[in-house]
Protein backbone atom coordinates (compact mmCIF):
# COMPACT_ATOMS: atom_id res chain seq x y z
CA UNK A 1 0.00 0.00 0.00
CA UNK A 2 2.47 2.50 1.03
CA UNK A 3 3.96 2.27 -2.77
CA UNK A 4 0.57 3.46 -3.81
CA UNK A 5 0.35 6.29 -1.71
CA UNK A 6 3.60 7.91 -2.16
CA UNK A 7 3.27 7.39 -5.94
CA UNK A 8 -0.35 9.26 -5.53
CA UNK A 9 1.65 11.99 -3.79
CA UNK A 10 4.63 12.06 -6.03
CA UNK A 11 2.13 12.48 -8.98
CA UNK A 12 0.25 15.28 -6.86
CA UNK A 13 3.21 16.95 -6.37
CA UNK A 14 4.59 16.55 -10.28
CA UNK A 15 1.10 17.69 -11.33
CA UNK A 16 0.78 20.38 -8.72
CA UNK A 17 4.56 21.93 -9.35
CA UNK A 18 3.84 21.69 -13.28
CA UNK A 19 7.25 19.66 -13.44
CA UNK A 20 9.02 20.60 -16.54
CA UNK A 21 9.84 17.14 -17.73
CA UNK A 22 6.24 15.85 -16.53
CA UNK A 23 4.84 18.19 -18.58
CA UNK A 24 7.05 17.60 -21.76
CA UNK A 25 6.12 13.96 -21.30
CA UNK A 26 2.83 14.57 -21.31
CA UNK A 27 2.35 17.19 -24.04
CA UNK A 28 4.48 14.97 -26.64
CA UNK A 29 2.49 11.72 -25.36
CA UNK A 30 -0.94 13.96 -26.18
CA UNK A 31 1.05 14.93 -29.38
CA UNK A 32 1.81 11.57 -31.15
CA UNK A 33 -1.52 10.04 -30.02
CA UNK A 34 -3.44 13.18 -31.12
CA UNK A 35 -1.89 13.30 -34.39
CA UNK A 36 -2.08 9.35 -34.81
CA UNK A 37 -6.08 9.69 -34.04
CA UNK A 38 -6.66 12.89 -36.42
CA UNK A 39 -5.18 10.86 -39.01
CA UNK A 40 -6.25 7.46 -38.60
CA UNK A 41 -9.99 9.16 -38.47
CA UNK A 42 -9.63 10.89 -41.53
CA UNK A 43 -9.02 7.61 -43.30
CA UNK A 44 -10.77 5.28 -40.89
CA UNK A 45 -14.44 7.12 -40.42
CA UNK A 46 -14.58 7.16 -44.57
CA UNK A 47 -13.73 3.89 -44.52
CA UNK A 48 -16.20 2.25 -42.25
CA UNK A 49 -18.87 4.31 -43.97
CA UNK A 50 -18.08 3.30 -47.23
CA UNK A 51 -17.36 -0.60 -46.20
CA UNK A 52 -21.41 -0.24 -44.77
CA UNK A 53 -23.30 1.21 -47.57
CA UNK A 54 -21.25 -0.05 -50.65
CA UNK A 55 -21.46 -3.56 -52.07
CA UNK A 56 -18.75 -5.04 -53.58
CA UNK A 57 -16.82 -8.55 -53.84
CA UNK A 58 -14.61 -9.66 -51.14
CA UNK A 59 -16.54 -7.33 -48.91
CA UNK A 60 -17.54 -9.72 -46.23
CA UNK A 61 -13.19 -11.02 -45.96
CA UNK A 62 -12.50 -6.93 -46.34
CA UNK A 63 -14.98 -6.68 -43.26
CA UNK A 64 -13.44 -9.85 -41.07
CA UNK A 65 -9.72 -9.21 -41.82
CA UNK A 66 -10.52 -5.36 -40.64
CA UNK A 67 -12.27 -6.69 -37.21
CA UNK A 68 -9.40 -9.23 -36.62
CA UNK A 69 -6.62 -6.24 -37.05
CA UNK A 70 -8.14 -4.53 -34.42
CA UNK A 71 -6.41 -6.94 -32.34
CA UNK A 72 -2.94 -6.58 -33.93
CA UNK A 73 -0.15 -6.74 -31.44
CA UNK A 74 1.71 -3.46 -31.42
CA UNK A 75 5.09 -4.89 -30.56
CA UNK A 76 4.81 -6.98 -34.18
CA UNK A 77 3.50 -3.48 -35.82
CA UNK A 78 6.32 -1.62 -34.10
CA UNK A 79 8.74 -4.36 -34.99
CA UNK A 80 7.51 -4.11 -38.44
CA UNK A 81 8.05 -0.01 -38.96
CA UNK A 82 11.29 -0.55 -37.34
CA UNK A 83 12.09 -2.40 -39.89
CA UNK A 84 10.57 -0.40 -42.84
CA UNK A 85 12.00 2.48 -41.58
CA UNK A 86 15.52 1.69 -40.21
CA UNK A 87 18.58 2.44 -42.23
CA UNK A 88 18.59 -0.24 -44.06
CA UNK A 89 14.98 -0.67 -44.89
CA UNK A 90 12.81 0.58 -47.66
CA UNK A 91 12.28 3.96 -46.04
CA UNK A 92 15.73 4.14 -44.25
CA UNK A 93 16.54 7.55 -46.30
CA UNK A 94 13.54 9.32 -44.80
CA UNK A 95 15.79 9.33 -41.23
CA UNK A 96 12.63 8.90 -39.47
CA UNK A 97 13.43 6.09 -36.60
CA UNK A 98 13.46 6.62 -33.44
CA UNK A 99 11.33 10.26 -34.12
CA UNK A 100 7.72 11.49 -32.89
CA UNK A 101 6.87 11.27 -36.71
CA UNK A 102 7.78 7.88 -36.72
CA UNK A 103 5.79 6.98 -33.62
CA UNK A 104 2.96 8.23 -35.36
CA UNK A 105 3.19 6.16 -37.95
CA UNK A 106 3.50 2.72 -35.48
CA UNK A 107 -0.06 4.27 -34.04
CA UNK A 108 -1.31 4.96 -37.09
CA UNK A 109 -1.23 1.10 -38.07
CA UNK A 110 -2.46 0.47 -35.01
CA UNK A 111 -5.28 2.37 -34.36
CA UNK A 112 -6.92 2.96 -38.18
CA UNK A 113 -8.65 -0.56 -37.98
CA UNK A 114 -9.87 -0.06 -34.80
CA UNK A 115 -11.43 3.25 -35.55
CA UNK A 116 -12.59 1.96 -39.03
CA UNK A 117 -14.40 -1.27 -37.21
CA UNK A 118 -16.54 0.88 -34.79
CA UNK A 119 -17.28 3.17 -37.27
CA UNK A 120 -18.52 0.81 -39.90
CA UNK A 121 -20.50 -1.27 -36.92
CA UNK A 122 -22.12 2.76 -36.36
CA UNK A 123 -23.11 3.75 -40.10
CA UNK A 124 -24.27 -0.25 -40.77
CA UNK A 125 -26.46 0.20 -38.08
CA UNK A 126 -27.86 3.99 -39.07
CA UNK A 127 -27.93 2.73 -42.66
CA UNK A 128 -30.33 -0.44 -42.14
CA UNK A 129 -32.48 2.47 -40.03
CA UNK A 130 -32.55 5.27 -42.81
CA UNK A 131 -32.27 2.53 -45.91
CA UNK A 132 -36.07 2.70 -47.16
CA UNK A 133 -36.32 6.53 -46.35
CA UNK A 134 -33.63 7.99 -48.01
CA UNK A 135 -34.24 5.68 -50.98
CA UNK A 136 -37.86 6.70 -50.94
CA UNK A 137 -36.52 10.43 -50.94
CA UNK A 138 -34.90 9.94 -54.19
CA UNK A 139 -31.62 11.37 -52.38
CA UNK A 140 -28.29 10.87 -54.32
CA UNK A 141 -25.20 8.96 -53.02
CA UNK A 142 -23.29 11.86 -51.63
CA UNK A 143 -26.10 13.27 -50.04
CA UNK A 144 -26.53 9.82 -48.05
CA UNK A 145 -23.23 9.31 -47.15
CA UNK A 146 -23.26 13.13 -45.63
CA UNK A 147 -26.63 12.18 -43.92
CA UNK A 148 -25.59 9.24 -42.25
CA UNK A 149 -22.15 10.74 -41.39
CA UNK A 150 -23.86 13.67 -39.96
CA UNK A 151 -26.58 11.51 -37.97
CA UNK A 152 -23.81 9.22 -36.75
CA UNK A 153 -21.44 11.44 -35.33
CA UNK A 154 -21.27 10.92 -31.92
CA UNK A 155 -20.87 6.98 -32.75
CA UNK A 156 -18.06 8.25 -34.68
CA UNK A 157 -16.72 10.36 -32.37
CA UNK A 158 -17.05 7.35 -29.57
CA UNK A 159 -15.16 5.25 -32.73
CA UNK A 160 -11.81 8.23 -32.55
CA UNK A 161 -12.15 8.11 -28.62
CA UNK A 162 -11.93 4.22 -28.53
CA UNK A 163 -8.47 4.89 -31.13
CA UNK A 164 -7.61 7.34 -28.75
CA UNK A 165 -7.70 5.39 -25.61
CA UNK A 166 -5.44 2.43 -27.00
CA UNK A 167 -3.40 5.15 -28.89
CA UNK A 168 -2.45 6.72 -25.38
CA UNK A 169 -1.90 3.44 -23.05
CA UNK A 170 0.32 1.74 -25.87
CA UNK A 171 3.90 1.06 -25.29
CA UNK A 172 5.13 -1.64 -26.93
CA UNK A 173 5.27 -0.32 -30.84
CA UNK A 174 6.47 3.32 -29.76
CA UNK A 175 8.78 1.98 -27.45
CA UNK A 176 10.32 0.07 -30.05
CA UNK A 177 10.16 3.07 -33.20
CA UNK A 178 10.66 5.81 -30.66
CA UNK A 179 13.41 4.34 -28.86
CA UNK A 180 12.33 6.60 -25.64
CA UNK A 181 14.59 8.68 -25.80
CA UNK A 182 15.32 11.55 -23.07
CA UNK A 183 13.87 14.96 -24.51
CA UNK A 184 13.02 13.46 -27.97
CA UNK A 185 10.71 10.42 -28.17
CA UNK A 186 10.37 9.84 -24.19
CA UNK A 187 6.65 9.50 -23.61
CA UNK A 188 4.23 8.57 -20.65
CA UNK A 189 3.95 5.07 -21.40
CA UNK A 190 7.75 4.55 -21.74
CA UNK A 191 8.86 5.98 -19.04
CA UNK A 192 6.70 4.68 -16.73
CA UNK A 193 8.13 1.25 -18.20
CA UNK A 194 11.71 2.79 -17.46
CA UNK A 195 10.95 4.29 -14.51
CA UNK A 196 9.36 1.25 -13.33
CA UNK A 197 12.51 -0.64 -14.26
CA UNK A 198 14.74 1.14 -12.65
CA UNK A 199 13.09 0.73 -9.36
CA UNK A 200 11.23 3.88 -8.65
CA UNK A 201 7.87 2.92 -8.35
CA UNK A 202 7.02 6.39 -6.70
CA UNK A 203 7.44 8.75 -10.18
CA UNK A 204 6.53 5.52 -12.17
CA UNK A 205 2.81 5.42 -10.20
CA UNK A 206 2.83 9.01 -10.27
CA UNK A 207 3.30 9.39 -14.16
CA UNK A 208 0.61 6.32 -14.26
CA UNK A 209 -2.04 8.41 -12.55
CA UNK A 210 -1.08 11.61 -14.63
CA UNK A 211 -1.68 9.38 -17.73
CA UNK A 212 -4.98 7.97 -16.43
CA UNK A 213 -6.40 11.75 -15.53
CA UNK A 214 -5.29 12.83 -19.05
CA UNK A 215 -6.97 9.83 -21.13
CA UNK A 216 -10.70 10.90 -18.75
CA UNK A 217 -9.71 14.65 -19.37
CA UNK A 218 -10.07 13.91 -22.57
CA UNK A 219 -12.77 12.26 -22.84
CA UNK A 220 -14.90 14.08 -20.40
CA UNK A 221 -13.58 17.09 -22.85
CA UNK A 222 -15.09 15.35 -26.13
CA UNK A 223 -18.45 14.73 -24.04
CA UNK A 224 -18.60 17.41 -22.96
CA UNK A 225 -18.30 19.14 -26.62
CA UNK A 226 -20.42 16.57 -28.26
CA UNK A 227 -23.21 16.56 -25.48
CA UNK A 228 -22.93 12.95 -26.29
CA UNK A 229 -25.14 12.17 -23.04
CA UNK A 230 -27.44 15.40 -23.02
CA UNK A 231 -29.76 14.63 -25.57
CA UNK A 232 -31.51 11.29 -25.66
CA UNK A 233 -30.46 8.28 -27.38
CA UNK A 234 -28.06 9.63 -29.61
CA UNK B 1 -49.41 23.16 -66.31
CA UNK B 2 -46.67 19.88 -65.58
CA UNK B 3 -47.80 16.54 -66.56
CA UNK B 4 -49.21 14.92 -64.03
CA UNK B 5 -47.11 11.55 -63.28
CA UNK B 6 -50.41 9.76 -63.21
CA UNK B 7 -52.13 7.55 -64.32
CA UNK B 8 -49.99 4.59 -62.81
CA UNK B 9 -49.70 1.38 -64.74
CA UNK B 10 -48.70 -1.96 -63.36
CA UNK B 11 -48.64 -4.75 -65.80
CA UNK B 12 -47.77 -8.22 -64.23
CA UNK B 13 -45.66 -7.53 -61.31
CA UNK B 14 -44.22 -9.98 -59.91
CA UNK B 15 -41.88 -9.95 -56.78
CA UNK B 16 -39.85 -13.38 -56.10
CA UNK B 17 -37.71 -13.75 -53.11
CA UNK B 18 -36.00 -16.65 -52.85
CA UNK B 19 -37.87 -18.78 -55.25
CA UNK B 20 -41.01 -17.98 -52.95
CA UNK B 21 -43.59 -15.78 -54.64
CA UNK B 22 -44.39 -12.83 -52.54
CA UNK B 23 -46.49 -10.87 -55.05
CA UNK B 24 -48.22 -11.45 -58.35
CA UNK B 25 -48.95 -11.44 -61.32
CA UNK B 26 -50.42 -7.97 -60.30
CA UNK B 27 -52.01 -5.78 -62.60
CA UNK B 28 -53.58 -2.31 -61.10
CA UNK B 29 -54.24 1.32 -62.94
CA UNK B 30 -53.95 3.98 -60.96
CA UNK B 31 -55.95 6.83 -61.53
CA UNK B 32 -55.54 10.84 -61.50
CA UNK B 33 -57.73 10.97 -58.40
CA UNK B 34 -59.19 8.95 -55.40
CA UNK B 35 -57.86 7.36 -52.17
CA UNK B 36 -57.67 3.52 -52.45
CA UNK B 37 -57.75 1.21 -49.34
CA UNK B 38 -56.11 -1.79 -50.00
CA UNK B 39 -56.94 -4.85 -47.57
CA UNK B 40 -55.96 -8.07 -46.94
CA UNK B 41 -54.57 -10.36 -44.29
CA UNK B 42 -51.15 -10.60 -43.05
CA UNK B 43 -48.87 -11.90 -45.81
CA UNK B 44 -50.75 -11.08 -48.51
CA UNK B 45 -48.48 -8.52 -50.37
CA UNK B 46 -50.46 -5.55 -49.53
CA UNK B 47 -46.92 -3.89 -48.02
CA UNK B 48 -44.59 -5.63 -51.21
CA UNK B 49 -47.13 -3.97 -53.35
CA UNK B 50 -47.26 -0.58 -52.60
CA UNK B 51 -43.25 -0.99 -51.81
CA UNK B 52 -43.13 -2.17 -55.71
CA UNK B 53 -45.45 1.03 -57.06
CA UNK B 54 -43.32 2.95 -54.95
CA UNK B 55 -40.44 1.30 -56.69
CA UNK B 56 -38.25 0.38 -53.75
CA UNK B 57 -38.86 -3.34 -54.58
CA UNK B 58 -37.25 -5.32 -57.61
CA UNK B 59 -39.37 -6.68 -60.23
CA UNK B 60 -38.60 -10.21 -61.08
CA UNK B 61 -41.12 -9.69 -63.85
CA UNK B 62 -43.54 -7.27 -64.98
CA UNK B 63 -43.74 -3.56 -65.00
CA UNK B 64 -44.44 -0.52 -63.39
CA UNK B 65 -45.16 2.65 -66.00
CA UNK B 66 -45.56 6.30 -64.91
CA UNK B 67 -46.47 8.59 -67.43
CA UNK B 68 -42.71 10.51 -67.47
CA UNK B 69 -39.82 8.88 -66.92
CA UNK B 70 -39.04 7.00 -63.80
CA UNK B 71 -36.59 9.37 -62.16
CA UNK B 72 -39.08 12.38 -62.57
CA UNK B 73 -41.36 10.59 -61.14
CA UNK B 74 -39.72 9.29 -57.88
CA UNK B 75 -39.33 12.61 -56.79
CA UNK B 76 -42.94 13.73 -57.07
CA UNK B 77 -44.24 10.95 -54.54
CA UNK B 78 -43.67 9.95 -50.88
CA UNK B 79 -43.78 7.11 -48.91
CA UNK B 80 -45.11 6.36 -45.52
CA UNK B 81 -43.51 3.48 -43.36
CA UNK B 82 -45.54 0.83 -40.70
CA UNK B 83 -42.51 1.89 -38.39
CA UNK B 84 -41.58 5.48 -39.10
CA UNK B 85 -38.44 6.15 -39.66
CA UNK B 86 -37.15 8.83 -37.17
CA UNK B 87 -33.96 10.65 -38.68
CA UNK B 88 -31.73 11.17 -35.35
CA UNK B 89 -32.45 14.55 -35.72
CA UNK B 90 -35.09 17.65 -34.48
CA UNK B 91 -38.38 17.58 -35.30
CA UNK B 92 -37.56 20.26 -37.19
CA UNK B 93 -34.85 18.86 -39.00
CA UNK B 94 -36.35 15.89 -40.06
CA UNK B 95 -39.40 17.74 -41.81
CA UNK B 96 -36.94 20.38 -43.19
CA UNK B 97 -34.98 17.54 -44.73
CA UNK B 98 -36.54 16.19 -47.99
CA UNK B 99 -36.56 19.90 -48.89
CA UNK B 100 -33.25 20.46 -48.70
CA UNK B 101 -31.46 17.25 -50.36
CA UNK B 102 -33.98 18.73 -53.25
CA UNK B 103 -32.36 22.02 -53.38
CA UNK B 104 -34.88 24.19 -51.41
CA UNK B 105 -32.78 26.78 -49.72
CA UNK B 106 -32.74 26.98 -45.96
CA UNK B 107 -34.85 29.77 -44.85
CA UNK B 108 -37.78 28.44 -47.13
CA UNK B 109 -37.39 24.75 -46.07
CA UNK B 110 -37.64 25.37 -42.41
CA UNK B 111 -40.59 28.01 -42.60
CA UNK B 112 -41.79 25.08 -44.68
CA UNK B 113 -41.55 22.90 -41.57
CA UNK B 114 -42.94 24.92 -39.09
CA UNK B 115 -45.88 25.40 -41.03
CA UNK B 116 -46.40 21.76 -41.62
CA UNK B 117 -45.44 20.94 -37.64
CA UNK B 118 -48.25 23.16 -36.68
CA UNK B 119 -50.36 21.95 -39.36
CA UNK B 120 -50.24 18.04 -37.83
CA UNK B 121 -49.89 19.38 -34.31
CA UNK B 122 -46.26 19.31 -33.18
CA UNK B 123 -45.59 22.92 -33.54
CA UNK B 124 -44.64 22.63 -29.53
CA UNK B 125 -42.33 19.65 -30.43
CA UNK B 126 -39.81 21.48 -33.12
CA UNK B 127 -36.63 20.94 -31.33
CA UNK B 128 -37.31 17.24 -29.53
CA UNK B 129 -35.29 15.02 -31.01
CA UNK B 130 -37.85 13.01 -33.50
CA UNK B 131 -36.50 9.57 -31.84
CA UNK B 132 -37.99 10.91 -28.54
CA UNK B 133 -41.50 10.85 -29.60
CA UNK B 134 -44.15 9.21 -28.86
CA UNK B 135 -45.92 6.62 -31.37
CA UNK B 136 -48.53 8.71 -32.91
CA UNK B 137 -46.39 11.78 -33.12
CA UNK B 138 -43.52 10.00 -34.86
CA UNK B 139 -46.25 8.72 -37.08
CA UNK B 140 -47.60 12.45 -37.99
CA UNK B 141 -43.93 13.76 -37.96
CA UNK B 142 -43.41 10.81 -40.79
CA UNK B 143 -46.58 11.99 -42.74
CA UNK B 144 -45.75 15.84 -42.76
CA UNK B 145 -42.29 15.17 -43.81
CA UNK B 146 -44.02 12.84 -46.96
CA UNK B 147 -46.69 15.60 -47.74
CA UNK B 148 -44.35 18.89 -47.31
CA UNK B 149 -42.98 18.45 -50.69
CA UNK B 150 -46.49 18.22 -52.01
CA UNK B 151 -46.13 15.18 -53.76
CA UNK B 152 -48.51 14.00 -56.41
CA UNK B 153 -49.11 10.80 -54.87
CA UNK B 154 -48.30 9.26 -51.33
CA UNK B 155 -48.48 5.41 -50.90
CA UNK B 156 -49.09 4.60 -46.97
CA UNK B 157 -48.28 0.83 -45.32
CA UNK B 158 -50.62 0.51 -42.07
CA UNK B 159 -49.83 3.95 -41.02
CA UNK B 160 -52.33 3.49 -38.15
CA UNK B 161 -51.02 -0.06 -37.21
CA UNK B 162 -50.53 0.18 -33.15
CA UNK B 163 -52.00 3.44 -32.93
CA UNK B 164 -55.07 4.80 -30.56
CA UNK B 165 -58.17 6.09 -31.78
CA UNK B 166 -57.42 9.96 -31.27
CA UNK B 167 -54.02 10.24 -32.85
CA UNK B 168 -55.84 7.71 -35.76
CA UNK B 169 -58.37 10.26 -36.21
CA UNK B 170 -56.02 12.94 -36.45
CA UNK B 171 -54.20 11.18 -39.14
CA UNK B 172 -57.16 10.62 -40.81
CA UNK B 173 -58.32 14.33 -40.83
CA UNK B 174 -54.86 15.27 -41.99
CA UNK B 175 -55.24 12.59 -45.19
CA UNK B 176 -58.50 13.64 -46.04
CA UNK B 177 -56.82 17.35 -46.27
CA UNK B 178 -54.42 16.09 -48.59
CA UNK B 179 -57.04 14.91 -50.67
CA UNK B 180 -58.87 18.03 -50.93
CA UNK B 181 -55.85 19.16 -51.45
CA UNK B 182 -55.58 17.15 -54.78
CA UNK B 183 -52.63 14.27 -53.57
CA UNK B 184 -53.83 10.73 -54.74
CA UNK B 185 -53.36 8.15 -51.96
CA UNK B 186 -52.82 4.98 -51.73
CA UNK B 187 -53.44 3.20 -48.18
CA UNK B 188 -53.48 -0.42 -46.93
CA UNK B 189 -55.23 -1.28 -43.54
CA UNK B 190 -56.34 -4.03 -41.34
CA UNK B 191 -58.76 -1.70 -39.85
CA UNK B 192 -62.68 -2.65 -42.35
CA UNK B 193 -64.14 0.60 -40.20
CA UNK B 194 -61.02 2.71 -41.32
CA UNK B 195 -61.25 1.97 -45.02
CA UNK B 196 -65.26 2.52 -44.93
CA UNK B 197 -64.23 5.97 -43.61
CA UNK B 198 -61.44 6.38 -45.85
CA UNK B 199 -62.15 4.18 -49.20
CA UNK B 200 -63.14 5.42 -53.25
CA UNK B 201 -62.02 2.26 -54.09
CA UNK B 202 -60.65 -0.93 -52.58
CA UNK B 203 -58.19 -3.37 -53.65
CA UNK B 204 -58.48 -6.66 -51.93
CA UNK B 205 -55.26 -8.46 -51.82
CA UNK B 206 -54.96 -12.65 -51.00
CA UNK B 207 -52.06 -14.87 -50.96
CA UNK B 208 -50.15 -12.04 -53.29
CA UNK B 209 -52.75 -11.05 -56.12
CA UNK B 210 -55.69 -8.57 -56.36
CA UNK B 211 -58.80 -10.99 -55.71
CA UNK B 212 -61.21 -7.47 -55.92
CA UNK B 213 -60.81 -4.25 -56.93
CA UNK B 214 -64.17 -2.00 -57.05
CA UNK B 215 -65.31 1.29 -56.01
CA UNK B 216 -65.90 1.16 -52.01
CA UNK B 217 -69.59 1.44 -51.97
CA UNK B 218 -69.88 -1.51 -54.31
CA UNK B 219 -67.20 -3.49 -52.03
CA UNK B 220 -69.23 -2.44 -48.44
CA UNK B 221 -72.49 -3.59 -50.00
CA UNK B 222 -71.85 -6.66 -52.00
CA UNK B 223 -68.63 -8.02 -52.39
CA UNK B 224 -67.87 -10.76 -54.93
CA UNK B 225 -65.61 -12.69 -53.25
CA UNK B 226 -66.29 -14.71 -50.16
CA UNK B 227 -63.24 -13.91 -48.69
CA UNK B 228 -64.19 -10.63 -48.65
CA UNK B 229 -67.96 -11.22 -47.55
CA UNK B 230 -66.27 -12.56 -44.41
CA UNK B 231 -63.86 -10.06 -43.51
CA UNK B 232 -66.72 -7.39 -43.80
CA UNK B 233 -68.59 -9.53 -41.40
CA UNK B 234 -65.78 -9.74 -38.92
CA UNK B 235 -64.65 -13.27 -39.27
CA UNK B 236 -60.84 -14.28 -39.92
CA UNK B 237 -59.91 -14.55 -43.08
CA UNK B 238 -56.63 -16.57 -43.96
Amino acid sequence: MGEIWEGLSAGFWLVVTLDADLVEITLRSLQVTLSAVVIASVIGLPFGAFLAIRRFRHRRATIAVLNALMGLPPVVVGLVVYLLLSRSGPFGVLGLLFTPTAMIIAQVIIITPLIASIAHQAIRDIWAEYHDLLISLSTSKRQRIKTLLWDGRRALITASLAGFGRGIGEVGAIMIVGGNIDNATRVLTTAIALETGKGDFALALGLGFVLIALAIAVNLAIHTIGRTESEGKW
Amino acid sequence: MVTSILPLRVSDAVVKRRKKRLLGPVSLDVTAEGFTIIMGPNGSGKTTLLRVLHGLERLSSGQVSWTVPLADAQIRQAFVFQMPIMMRRSVRDNLAYPLLVHGQGKTAAYQAAEIWADRVGLADALDTPAPQLSGGEKQKLALARALIREPEIVFLDEPCANLDGRATREIEAILKDAQAAGTRILMSTHDVGQAKRLADDVVFLMHGSIIEHTPAKAFFTGPKTPQATALLQGDIVE
